[in-house]
């Protein structure tokens, strides 16, 4: 088992991209001659492969992440910017096509400013010291006496040369050492720690903004395509000619999917090719379709659950982690408490659906995406096409939204096929029943925990016991166990202070295509261990926020060493990024000073706090709600995040508003469900997402001031909402729900 | 058929029962309005017919040919509605494809009741959905806009 994992888990590396770090500078800055054909739109002169200069002064600055709505096509720049003092009304943002120069594009893992903060002021660094250079070339003294500040160059004589004026010169100089840069001063800061607007601000109020769903080609057809409504099927039988005779389509292609893993693969389906979208819904509607069954045609998602919720509560399963003696501690115990916890599928639903542009021409593809991940999308496309990876263009747009759907390059591998099939230009536009039935869903899971109180108290064992289908089953149909990654996400990364812990997991073969959705297996996993924690303090009548505290113990760094647990640390090591409990306690205790936690309220009202760390931040939430006649209303949700360093405090503001705003969405209301395979909710009726009238009147965030490294912004706001609902539902009621959504128990 | 689409003539070539939403988009390349659901749950597909918030997915072309047509393109000449820069003053925007949907719907409602209540602006305002939880920012940009809207109508009366 163990070697089966290593091997699915390097191989699951590998497909997605989810390596650590960023762009590894080597001795030298990397010059812009590696990047032939990508700062296709920058028309300057080029100083490295993030940076060049135009005559007319304007500075373009490269965004090579994916702007999905967490502003790092702004966040990234200003680093830039403000690090090579270019004045930022002069900057321009360019998007990069996918090239693995750039290092990791893969837009995940709310990792951006984390693995690139250092990596961009480097590169602001080493265009300022090429324009200073250049500057001291003209006039003829030594570099260290020339300043650049405010877009000009400052020389020792009070002489001053604009950054145009200087560009084409600058661009002809060696490329910078890395070691000698000179990085400016964190007090001389000028946009870093600035809420600046996002560079797409006016775009999208304007509706000029361009998402994958907005290109527009000569010639292209637009594709809507029906595919097989259980994991794995295959078209049986197919009828073709009433599609074909409508107006406006212009071609019926089947798009066959081989054995295997279903990884980025698409799905098998058959394609309905039109002049327009609305010809393409309409043929397909008219199309006779049969599939074949599979191994997955009978998956029930309420049977499998009820068979991972027997399975964690039948006995031991394999232990991932483990101090002290568990089972002696909870012989001993005066008090034992129980429970088991169940959370759903759940689907991604961006608001705009997975949509892919390619032109494919003899030898060659370009693409257009709303993609997370272009170097993946890149080779996957190129692996369909048999074509070399240089063969293929991937162009990045604006994302409606992705939160992991949008990683998977499924869409994209789709569209190339057919542009190859048609000799046309093709975009496949999902429509949002195909978005919630074929989505890489988010796992379901089980989770039983026992814990021990002695007569004070204390929480002497605890013991966790999970199975949920794992993301590498994705990639490796022979996964069944939850990976070290996975489980480093809450579960078995409980920073409890308890003398005796066990972690088990067991099996949850997957049926469905799981991938991961923002903050991934912490919204099930916080939400079991928040609300269990939450179970020990009301019975061991305690407030629960001093229980967590007392549960965090002394302030320290973990290490698990010793406990059979290979921490991930979200592929960082603990030196840089240590899991320091005292942050922890401090976002915990933060939060208890600014919201009124042990006002008396009326009958039905309730306060219900949690707390988790994940993506290397740490973040704590409160959340008060009223239930009356089977009604819960959430009055308010107050957040304190400490993510390190920030680089635009606005757009984290908004993040946690929306990662919590997000959290309450999947708390109250989100479940998919499979029968026969098939997965029964296709569209915001029956998979409803949070609307105005649901979201509390009072959102309050609060960022902890940090020096400390940049860590995560986009999903660590999430997780603690669901348990802080269902702990604020039963102190308002005295109803303790085990199970999400919330909204199968109450009216919400 | 023939349609009129901010303040001009447009001609599209499509079966009547085409919904406007495609016809905006594909035929006439007005990209601002955006595909959500298509089955008016969503309202990022919002636009105007003949003043009334409409949801562009659940009217066909043959209903839309009579009337007047307002698009997010078409709101304002310069991006400047007081929606727009309450938007901007709230930086509303996250991912922003839902935004122009949100402000064809929020203008439509201050244009019919410029002061609108807090529910009223909760209940109405929850036919558009935002994924990325854009609705406290919402609700506080159109509070902005009508407050603005208020003094700017006070200046006037005083003058």
């Amino acid at each position: 088992m163990n070697t089966l994992r290593k091997v699915s888990r390097r191989r699951f590396l590998q497909l997605t991209g989810f390596t650590a770090g960023g762009l590894v500078l080597g001795a030298r800055v990397p010059g812009p001659g590696a990047l032939a054909g990508v700062l296709d739109e920058a028309t300057g002169s080029a100083l490295n492969i993030f940076v060049s200069v135009r005559a007319d002064g304007i500075v373009e600055i490269v965004a090579h992440r994916s702007e999905m709505g967490t502003g790092i096509r702004t966040g990234l720049p200003q680093i830039v910017a403000d690090e090579m003092e270019a004045d930022w009304q002069r900057v321009k943002v360019i998007q990069a096509q996918a090239n693995p120069a750039y290092g990791s594009q893969n837009t995940d893992g709310s990792r951006s400013v984390r693995d690139f903060y250092l990596v961009m002021r480097q590169m602001g660094a080493a265009a300022r010291t090429l324009l200073e250079t250049a500057a001291a070339d003209t006039w003829g003294v030594p570099a260290a006496q020339c300043r650049a500040r405010e877009h000009v160059v400052h020389g020792p004589g009070g002489q001053t040369l604009g950054f145009g004026e200087l560009a084409a010169r600058a661009a002809k100089l060696p490329m910078p050492d890395t070691a000698t840069l000179r990085m400016k001063a964190e007090a001389d800061f000028r946009y870093v720690g600035q809420s600046l607007p996002i560079v797409d601000l006016d775009a999208m109020l304007a509706g000029e903004a361009v998402y994958g769903i907005d290109v527009q080609l000569p010639d292209m057809l637009y594709a809507s395509i029906e595919r097989s409504p259980w994991l794995q099927g295959k078209i049986e039988s197919l009828e073709s000619d009433a599609a074909l005779a409508m107006a406006g389509v212009v071609d019926v292609v089947t798009l066959e999917a081989a054995d295997g893993a279903p990884g980025f693969n698409p799905i098998e389906g058959v394609a309905v090719l039109a002049e327009n979208n609305w010809s393409a819904l309409r043929g397909r509607d008219a199309l006779k379709l049969r599939w074949s069954a599979s191994a997955h045609s009978e998956h029930s998602a309420t049977q499998y659950l009820d068979g991972l919720a027997a399975l964690v509560e039948s006995g031991p399963g394999e232990v991932r982690r483990e101090r002290g003696d568990v089972s002696a501690a909870l012989e001993r115990a005066e008090q034992m408490v129980r429970a088991t916890y169940r959370t759903p599928y759940l689907a991604h639903a961006s608001m705009e659906p997975p949509v892919a542009t390619a032109r494919v021409a003899a030898g060659s593809c370009e693409i257009w995406a709303c993609t997370q991940t272009p170097q993946a999308t890149r080779k996957a496309v190129a692996e369909a096409l048999g074509l070399d990876v240089d063969a293929v263009v991937v162009h990045v747009t604006l994302l409606g939204g992705g939160f992991g759907r949008k990683s998977k390059p499924d869409f994209a591998v789709e569209a190339a096929r057919l542009s190859s099939r048609a000799g046309r230009p093709v975009q496949v536009v999902w429509s949002r029943e195909d978005d919630i039935r074929h989505d890489y869903f988010h796992a379901c899971s089980a989770q039983h925990f026992q814990g021990a109180l002695d007569a004070q108290g204390q929480v002497t064992a605890w013991l966790a016991r999970e199975a949920a289908p794992p993301i590498g089953a994705t990639f490796d149909p022979s996964v069944q166990m939850n990976s070290e990654g996975g489980l480093s996400q809450t579960f078995a990364s409980v920073p409890f202070a308890v003398p005796n812990l066990r972690i088990e997991s067991h099996p949850a073969p997957a049926h469905v295509r799981i991938g991961w959705l923002r903050s991934v297996y912490n919204i099930p996993y916080a939400f079991g261990v928040g609300s269990f924690v939450d179970e020990l303090a009301h019975a061991a009548g305690r407030d629960p926020i001093a229980f967590w505290l007392d549960l965090l113990g002394e302030d320290r760094r973990l290490d698990f060493a010793g406990e059979g647990f290979n921490y991930s640390n979200y592929g960082r090591s603990l030196e840089d990024f240590p899991y320091d409990t005292a942050r922890l306690a401090g976002v915990i205790r933060t939060l208890a000073e600014r919201v009124p936690w042990k006002q008396s309220l009326p009958a039905g009202q309730g306060w219900g706090f949690s707390a988790a760390n994940s993506f290397l931040s740490n973040m704590a939430v409160a959340s008060k709600v009223e239930v009356r006649d089977g009604q819960l209303r959430v009055l308010e949700m107050h957040g304190v995040l400490d993510a390190g360093r920030v680089i635009n405090p606005d757009r984290v503001h908004a993040q946690m508003e929306g990662g919590m705003i997000f959290g309450l969405s999947l708390a109250l209301n989100g479940e998919i469900t499979f029968e026969r395979g098939e997965a029964q909710q296709s569209n915001f009726h029956d998979y409803p997402i949070a609307r105005m009238q649901q979201v509390p009147p009072v959102i309050k965030t609060h960022i902890m001031p940090s020096a400390a490294p940049p860590s995560g912004v986009g999903e660590p706001p999430t997780p603690p909402v669901a348990p802080s609902v269902a702990n604020a539902v039963f102190a308002a009621s005295g109803q303790r729900i085990r199970e999400l959504p919330l909204g199968k128990h109450l009216d919400v | 058929m023939k349609l009129t689409v901010n303040g001009t003539q447009r001609e599209v070539d499509c079966e009547p029962d085409m919904p406007l939403l495609w016809a905006l988009r594909d035929l006439l390349q007005l990209r601002g309005t955006k595909y959500g659901c298509g089955k008016g749950l969503c309202g990022a597909c919002t636009v105007h017919l003949d003043g009334q918030a409409r949801r562009s997915c659940q009217v066909t072309v043959a209903d839309a040919s009579g009337g007047a047509i307002t698009t997010i393109e078409g709101l304002s000449a310069d991006g400047q509605h007081p929606l727009q820069q309450a938007w901007r003053e709230h930086n509303v925007p996250q991912c922003g494809y839902c935004q122009p949907g949100q402000i064809m719907a929020a203008s439509a409602l201050l244009a019919a009741n410029p002061g609108a209540s807090d529910d009223e602006i909760r209940s109405t305002m929850s036919g558009n959905l935002c994924r990325c939880g854009t609705y406290p920012r919402i609700h506080a940009a159109i509070k902005s806009a009508q407050y603005t809207n208020a003094a700017v109508e006070k200046a006037e009366d005083e003058a």
